[in-house]
């Protein structure tokens, strides 16, 4: 169908109409934060807990949590959107940066195109190189300067605003370089394999 | 499980218009909607649509349902549940009539499903409308000649919060190897010796399929309701990956 149905009756209840620039196309702004996992909430404890880069099936470097804590702080406030269709305006985060992962595990470039980012609980979502570099992508561990809770995805998750939500993983502990853009979980389930917002890229073929 | 090796590019799930053929009030706050689609190349039980309303003005907004029908049934049921301060809920509960047509777009999700393929028991939590997919699963098995045992635990306020009541008690009365256990939350009728209160380990492990017998667990609700009937039932020796969640997220409805 290229045009919409007009649905006779329907009239927006939404009295401050956000500007269009600030959410994407068929989303709306919440101010709750919605859960959305395909699984039980897994409760990692920090002592635990480690981060892994991966090349390939070699290991390029691993941190504690004390290491990791130990590495340059980012903040970021940005817009977040969900596939399932709420969009939530300026939060904050606090992590490390790709960029800074990159470093301290002595590379000047990254060695491959795509990232899978593999997390407890058995999930896993793919990541062009390219959207995570430049400030693009970082891993958090503060949200509105508390630790993130279990159920958002603490003790650290990835965080990828520019895509929609899913790709910014829970739980997330290991980043594997790939030289092929392999699916993740929602992305072998019918999500689409990239999930650009702007372009309203939520389902396969969209 | 890789895209690179893909036979052909991926179709585009299109909008697409159905007809409202009939509007169910399953009980207060909920009610069914009955539709025809235009074409619709089947479902899985558990899967849902996403809904598009336009203003005259072009405002659209847009929200996902649950499918309640079973894939045999020719109607596609989505079962609505009236959000306090909603904007598309109220419009579908109380402005939607036999005879309009309704912009859909499915079916979506493929891992909250139950295609019935294996014989290994189900599990299901339902809180409150989170029924809906599971709802689905139940009808579906429900029209095969050979069936898993089955078990349903569902939370609601009350008595008359229960979704499809009627159809659960007929379903349980003629077939052996579903069992049904309520907890109500709210208000109990006069000489009820159910459940009380919300779920909780005692009432789980009361009533559940020992982990042994390597059930499949879908648990379906608000956010609340999940993260506690799936916590519990990982302290119950369920392997996680065994559980599968849909959590309804308070999105404004």
């Amino acid at each position: 169908m290229d045009e919409a149905h007009i649905s006779r009756g329907f009239k927006s209840k939404r009295h401050e109409q956000t500007t269009k620039d600030r959410v994407p196309p068929g989303q709306h702004v919440t101010t709750e934060f919605p859960i959305l996992s395909a699984g039980p909430t897994p409760q990692a404890k920090v002592a635990d807990w480690s981060l892994a880069l991966q090349l390939g099936g070699s290991l390029l470097r691993k941190w504690s949590w004390v290491e990791f804590e130990a590495l340059p702080q980012t903040m970021i406030k940005t817009d977040i959107h969900c596939v399932t269709k709420w969009s939530k305006l300026d939060t904050t985060w606090q992590g490390v940066t790709f960029d800074d992962l990159l470093k301290t595990a002595g590379l000047s470039e990254p060695p491959e195109p795509y990232v899978m980012a593999h997390c407890d609980g058995g999930y896993s979502t793919n990541v062009p190189v390219a959207d995570l570099v430049d400030g693009k992508g970082v891993i958090v561990t503060r949200y509105e300067g508390l630790p993130i809770l279990p159920a958002h995805g603490g003790p650290a998750r990835l965080l990828v605003p520019h895509l929609y939500f899913w790709k910014s993983a829970k739980w997330v502990r290991r980043i594997r370089f790939m030289p092929k853009n392999e699916r993740g979980f929602w992305e072998s389930l019918g999500y689409h394999n990239y999930g650009d917002p702007w372009k309203e890229q939520r389902y396969d073929g969209d | 499980m890789t895209g690179t090796n893909r036979p052909s590019p991926p179709k585009r799930l299109e909008w697409q218009l159905a007809q409202v053929r009939d509007v169910v009030a399953e009980t207060s706050r909920v009610k069914s909607l009955m539709l025809k689609p235009a074409s619709w190349p089947g479902h899985l039980p558990g899967q849902h649509v996403d809904i598009r309303l336009t203003a005259e003005d072009g405002y659209q907004a847009q929200r996902s349902y649950s499918i309640s029908s079973p894939p045999e049934d020719e109607l596609l049921a989505l079962t609505v549940e009236r959000m306090k301060d909603g904007e598309v809920s109220p419009y579908l509960l109380d402005e939607l009539r036999v005879g309009d047509q309704l912009e859909l777009r499915g079916p979506i999700g493929g891992y909250f499903v139950w295609t019935g393929a294996a014989m290994r028991p189900i599990y299901l939590l339902a809180g409150g409308t989170g029924i809906t997919p599971l709802m689905s699963m139940l009808r579906h098995r429900d029209r095969r000649p050979s069936r898993p045992p089955a078990l349903l635990i569902y939370s609601a306020r009350t008595w008359e919060d229960i979704v499809y009541r009627d159809e659960l008690g007929a379903m349980m009365r003629r077939d052996s190897g579903f069992r049904l256990v309520y907890a109500l939350t709210r208000q109990q009728p006069e000489g009820w010796t159910g459940h009380r209160g919300r779920i909780n380990k005692s009432l789980l492990s009361a009533n559940w399929c020992p982990p042994a017998l390597n059930p499949t667990i879908y648990v379906c609700g608000p956010t609340a309701f999940v993260e506690t009937a799936a916590g519990l039932l990982v302290e119950l020796g369920f392997d996680p990956l065994s559980i599968k969640t849909e959590r309804f997220g308070p999105s404004g409805g």
